[in-house]
């Protein structure tokens, strides 16, 4: 704590380094909350009327939609850039989707094999 | 803190042995590491719900012969939820810009806003189970459901934290004012928010609307 009245010329000189937000603007916020709002009607509005009537070509669009808004509540409302906080943020973030990737990615496809080859025929003569 | 550090390093000059942490450490000022922090465990707090979305995944297919996502789910009820998370998150921004315009009493109408539509998301989620627990589909009753209310209400806990969170916060920016701690914590809890809200895209696209495709 004794050092924080030294820290307070280095406070000045970054600035708005350390409040580690960039300003937020009302252009923005309503921006996001608009694209927000478009980009979750749409989806909820394919499955309701089954307008694509297709499951496939629906579940594909829906989890395209999520994507496109995911990305726009990381910008307009988490205020996420590669610069905040010097870079930082950004490494933390992609490192935590590739973990988040292999995850979900990982647990279902070696779990739906299993449930494929293992549930339906299981024949007891053939295990070790 | 300082005086340990000095007694160290004087300890280490005297027997010339290397040092082997930053000796001369550039100051901080207080809180500059706070955002950054955060920011991790929200990070961490992700990859508890990717485990939680990677477990309904695998298990959301499993009825064991009991209700399944079509006859449980009502959109209509899930797309009035959804709106109110999402105003939630605009008034939670309004909230931020009257914080840097220093307008204490229009920042804390906001935030009061941004709690109610947060309880009334909150209301209609435990309207749904109750009525999910009333027609027999507990979370004992299948896989699918015990993974759904595990993953839907760890969610809802968070968003029962974030408004306990912001009780605490009006109370602290009533008593004390937009003091620069305040500020930090308010940008903090709008981070958590924002972030609740994204999680919840998730669940309304992969639980919800898939539920009823599936």
């Amino acid at each position: 704590m004794s050092t924080h009245e030294h820290g307070h010329g280095s406070h000045d000189a970054h600035g708005h380094h350390d409040s580690g937000h960039p300003e937020s603007t009302l252009r923005g916020y309503l921006i996001g909350f608009g694209l927000s709002v478009v980009l979750t009607a749409i989806p909820f509005w394919l499955v309701m009327t089954g307008k694509l009537g297709n499951n496939e070509l629906t579940t594909v669009a829906i989890l395209a939609l999520a994507a496109v808004q995911i990305v726009v509540h990381m910008v307009y409302f988490l205020h996420m850039s590669p610069s905040s906080e010097g870079g930082w943020t950004m490494l933390a973030l992609i490192f935590t989707v590739v973990m988040v990737v292999i995850t979900l990615a990982g647990s279902l496809w070696v779990m739906y094999h299993m449930n494929t080859n293992m549930m339906p025929g299981m024949d007891p003569s053939q295990l070790p | 803190m300082t005086t340990t550090t000095a007694a160290s390093a004087s300890l280490t000059e005297a027997k010339e042995t290397p040092v082997f942490y930053v000796a001369d450490e550039h100051d901080h000022p207080e809180g500059s590491s706070t955002m950054l922090g955060f920011w991790l465990y929200l990070m961490s707090d992700c990859l508890i719900f990717a485990v939680l979305f990677a477990t309904y995944g695998v298990l959301g297919g499993s009825y064991a012969a009991g209700p399944s996502p079509k006859e449980l789910f009502d959109l209509p009820l899930v797309a009035v939820n959804t709106s109110m998370l999402l105003l939630s998150s605009i008034t939670y921004g309004f909230a931020v810009l009257e914080m840097q315009k220093k307008n204490v009493n229009a920042m804390l109408l906001w935030l009061v806003v941004t709690g109610l539509f947060g309880a009334a998301f909150l209301g209609i989620e435990l309207y749904e189970f109750a009525h999910m627990i009333h027609e027999g589909a507990t979370p004992q009753r299948s896989a699918f459901l015990s993974s759904f209310f595990t993953l839907v209400g760890t969610h809802g806990l968070h968003v029962t934290f974030g408004i306990i969170w912001m009780i605490t916060l009006i109370t602290q920016v009533w008593r004390f004012g937009l003091i620069e701690a305040n500020k930090r914590r308010l940008l903090c809890l709008s981070m958590f928010w924002h972030f609740l809200d994204v999680v919840w895209i998730g669940v309304f696209t992969f639980v919800y609307l898939m539920g009823v495709l599936r």
